[in-house]
């Protein structure tokens, strides 16, 4: 008989490493985003506007919701894995998290590239 | 040998009531606390977002909501938050490294982690806000 227990390694490597790596994109995107909003000091609808119609700050923060999904994916997936218990449950909580989190990936899209 | 020391009956103290969390402890708890607040609000912040960005009408919209002082309130600990999240994160990113990992240094810094996150809180929200 086979008696293998079911501990690896590098269960959650990658996982860790998209984690930290997406941290540091956000926390970058985030002093540049402070830097923009002090030089331009958007009050008006059309300086606003006109921060995410400039193709760097439009890509970049494109690149900040990817990694700001896949992050919170990460982050949510490991609450529910510590306090919800039943299989089930938790199964279906994690569905939503993805679902939802790719739904606002579409719709992060949609408000970047409508501008 | 190991396994003996692990099949050991420890103390065990889960009592929530009688426990005193130190401050790297209340900090990691607000960390995960924050991120998970931060993803339940994702959807009223993505509409936010986008009405800002829709049309000048939309832009007034928002900028008239935002005007509210309990709104303000509101984003004032949303932006604590954030920066709870943002500073709690980069001291963790230090310990990856093993920087800062006797107790001591890690409890200095999230002495640091609280005192920068929201000394920006104020800055910031003064200048965004008010």
């Amino acid at each position: 008989m086979v008696n293998r227990i079911l501990v690896g390694a590098h269960y959650g490597l990658k996982d860790w490493v998209i984690q930290r790596a997406t941290a540091i994109i956000m926390a970058l995107y985030t002093v540049i985003f402070f830097a923009v909003v002090l030089v331009v000091g958007p009050d008006s609808f059309a300086a606003w506007r006109g921060i995410f119609a400039n193709g760097f700050m439009k890509f970049a923060t494109f690149l900040c919701f990817v990694s700001l999904f896949y992050h919170v994916w990460i982050g949510i997936r490991d609450i529910w894995m510590d306090y919800i218990k039943p299989d089930g449950l938790r199964l279906l909580l994690m569905i939503a998290t993805a679902t939802a989190l790719v739904g606002y990936a579409g719709w992060a899209v949609q408000i970047l590239w409508r501008i | 040998m190991a396994e003996m020391t692990l099949k050991k009956k420890r103390p065990k103290n889960l009592d929530l009531m009688t426990i005193r969390l130190p401050l790297p402890g209340i900090l990691s708890i607000l960390h995960r606390v924050s991120g998970a607040v931060l993803f339940l609000l994702l959807p009223v912040l993505l509409w936010l977002f986008e009405s800002s960005l829709a049309s000048p009408e939309t832009f007034a919209v928002v900028k008239s909501i935002a005007a509210h002082p309990l709104v303000k309130l509101i984003l004032l600990g949303l932006i604590w938050l954030y920066l709870h999240h943002f500073c709690a994160g980069i001291r963790y990113l230090l310990l990856d490294l093993h920087k800062g990992i006797d107790l001591e240094s890690a409890r200095l810094s999230s002495k640091i982690v609280f005192a920068v996150s929201i000394v920006l809180t104020l800055l910031i929200g003064v200048k965004v806000l008010w």
